[in-house]
């Protein structure tokens, strides 16, 4: 059976089936008043029970299944939901379970009539909400899995795989974790939520395979193969043992590339590469060193002054970088200064409004205007220097004056902690972000200046192709890999080597294992990416020659 | 009666997520707060209100708050369409 492989992996467990009750009216006609009351009553009770029975499903649970449920809260207690009800019950004289039934189906409709995939898919956040109602005011005792699925062990350690016509997400959630192996549906699409699930806990699962899985009994053998979105239901002896192989190298794969992570990047022909991670706050900082990270490329200083009234004090700020360089232990951390702008503003920031805020007031051009905010940071960093190994890089530099400048006030810094007796790392280094265009042509020029280069390959690419990335219309003039993007991430990596700065890349190119290849026969030492690219990036390095790689890369 | 208009910046739209956190925020405020998009317009405190409408990202919204605490409503939705939804 054919469907859309959502989450990759392969199982092999005996299929346990969900049938979902169809829920019809009863098409009761309330008699009085009393009545009335009486349905209005059960109703409140009947939200209060499963506002109670989803906030138990809390536990355990992080991050984007916590959203999930969030959602489910929301949709319970809804004002709209609940004014709807209670007009069906009163004027319409309608049981309360007939109230929501007719209420939910609506809204499901209208969301189910949608164009958008991602919206229509929000019909299974409505139905599931509905359907815990409906329960409750059925008077019928469920668990909170709702699915007979025990939540608990009973020594009964084979894997199950679920397969169902849809999956509610707070159903998803509730299962049983060391018993679900798998999840196959008839309906659904990549966004469903069984899908978020399936991936978040690391379980194959196949969606929209349509009708004909209907036809899957309890207890049917089933493998399941994620990454080809295949389902297969009893198979030959000869089939499952090729599964299970596939299977086994799978989970040997995971494996080798976890054994990765204290080995160093040293390509066949003996060329050492550092891989470090792009992080913004110390808990990604334990995920990168987890994931073998040699050092933080960039780390992002936004969050610092985001959701806040006023500016980080000089103090706070010291903290949350050492924070993160102690950590580090002694790994080299790139902090990223202030790097804001109309599309990132500040609620304490007053800044203009601008037809082009990615072309206007914004990162080291606000930190050279805003002297006082520029300052505070370097000190901050300095004094954190203390602690760890950090050094210092300026986002957006356009030109040679820009780096200067900022080299005055790095010096201001540095004398004012000096005369207040103050230890700092002296000789610290200041380099430069290479994303704007003017900035990668004259590499040449401002290689003299900067200590090291990163070059940001998002906002580089955006700029010299004039193509937002955010919009969907252009979306395939966002190129990286375009002759002209590539040829001056060439450029700036032959120049800044010309000079004997280091020269590294920090944008999403660094972590695409396409460009793993290219990027090693232009010569680049430095790939910063997010931590969980690490390892595959890693492999590849580690099988490659550069030498080989400089020949074949041509352009 | 304070009136606002927003371009909404996560090109995916308004998402559960960010719907969700909006509704949260516009309940802590007593003014009576609406959404409109084209002709259509419902209140700010129902999730299922505001998924309805179908917004999509780098679609204009108008937001309408009227009450005691209508300004500091506006400046703290304001702060939410221009960055909280983007990051959402």
């Amino acid at each position: 059976m054919q469907g859309i492989g959502v989450s990759p992996g392969i199982s092999i467990g005996k299929a346990y089936v969900l049938r979902q009750r169809k829920e019809a009216a009863s098409g009761t006609v309330l008699s009085d008043e009393a009545a009335v009351l009486q349905e209005i009553g059960r109703y409140r009770e009947a939200v209060r029970s499963s506002v109670e029975e989803v906030q138990e499903l809390f536990e355990n649970v992080a991050g984007e299944e916590r959203d999930i449920l969030e959602v489910q809260l929301e949709l319970l207690q809804d004002p709209q939901m609940e004014s709807d009800v209670l007009a069906r019950i009163s004027s319409d004289k309608m049981t309360a379970r007939d109230a929501v039934l007719m209420v939910i189906g609506l809204a499901v409709q209208v969301f189910e009539q949608m164009e958008d995939e991602y919206l229509k898919a929000r019909a299974a956040d409505v139905q599931d909400a509905g359907s815990r109602m409906v329960r409750n005011l059925s008077g019928i005792a469920a668990s909170t899995t709702g699915t007979g699925i025990p939540r608990s062990g009973s020594g009964d350690d084979e894997g199950l795989i679920i397969i169902a016509e849809d999956l509610s997400p707070s159903d998803t959630i509730g299962m049983h974790r060391s018993k679900v192996h798998g999840f196959a549906t008839q309906s659904g699409g990549k966004t469903s939520h069984v899908a978020i699930v399936a991936r978040l806990r690391g379980l194959p699962a196949v969606v929209g395979c349509g009708g004909e899985l209907g036809r899957i009994v309890d207890g049917d053998l089933i493998v399941l193969d994620g990454s080809h979105g295949l389902v297969l239901v009893n198979p030959a002896a000869a089939i499952i043992e090729e599964y299970r192989k596939k299977r086994e190298i799978l989970i040997q794969e995971v494996r080798r590339l976890a054994a990765l992570k204290d080995q160093p990047a040293v390509t066949t022909d003996g060329v050492r590469i550092e891989l470090l991670a792009n992080i913004a706050t110390a808990e990604d900082m334990d995920q990168a060193l987890a994931l073998g990270a040699e050092g933080v490329g960039l780390l992002r200083t936004e969050l610092l002054f985001m959701d806040r009234d006023s500016f980080p004090t000089e103090d706070e700020q010291v903290r949350y970088y050492k924070t993160i360089l102690l950590r580090a232990g002694n790994r080299m951390v790139t902090i990223r200064t202030l790097d804001i702008g109309g599309d990132k503003p500040l609620p304490y920031l007053e800044l203009p409004e601008e037809d082009n805020p990615f072309l206007g007031y914004r990162a080291i051009r606000i930190c050279l205007d805003r002297k006082d905010i520029f300052l505070t940071q370097l000190r901050a960093i300095l004094r954190a220097s203390a602690f760890g190994k950090c050094r210092i890089m300026l986002p957006m530099i356009s030109g040679v004056q820009e780096v200067r400048q900022a080299r005055v006030v790095l010096e201001e810094a540095k004398e004012e902690l000096l005369g207040s007796g103050i230890t700092f790392d002296t000789s610290i280094k200041m380099g430069i972000m290479i994303e704007v265009p003017s900035a990668a042509v004259i590499a040449d020029l401002l290689a003299r200046e900067a200590d090291f280069f990163s070059i940001g390959t998002n906002d580089l690419c955006q700029y010299v192709l004039a193509a937002d990335r955010m919009n969907k219309q252009i979306k395939d003039l966002y190129d990286p890999y375009h002759p002209a993007v590539l040829r001056l991430i060439r450029y700036v990596i032959e120049q800044g080597h010309l000079q004997g700065i280091p020269v590294g890349m920090c944008g999403e190119l660094a972590g695409d294992p396409q460009a793993t290849s290219l990027l090693l026969g232009m010569g680049l030492k430095e790939f910063s990416m997010s931590a969980p690219s690490i390892p595959a990036i890693k492999d590849i390095l580690i099988r490659s020659s550069e030498t080989a790689a400089r020949k074949n890369f041509q352009l | 009666m304070i009136t606002r208009d927003f371009t909404i910046l996560a090109p995916e739209g308004m998402h559960a997520r960010p719907a969700t956190a909006l509704v949260k925020l516009a309940r802590q405020f007593q003014s009576d707060i609406l959404l409109k998009k084209g002709i259509k317009e419902v209140k700010m405190n129902s999730l299922l209100n505001i998924l309805s409408m179908g917004v999509k990202g780098g679609e204009v919204v108008t937001v309408l708050m009227e009450g005691v605490d209508e300004t500091a409503a506006a400046e703290a939705l304001d702060t939410f369409f221009k960055q909280g939804l983007k990051d959402w």
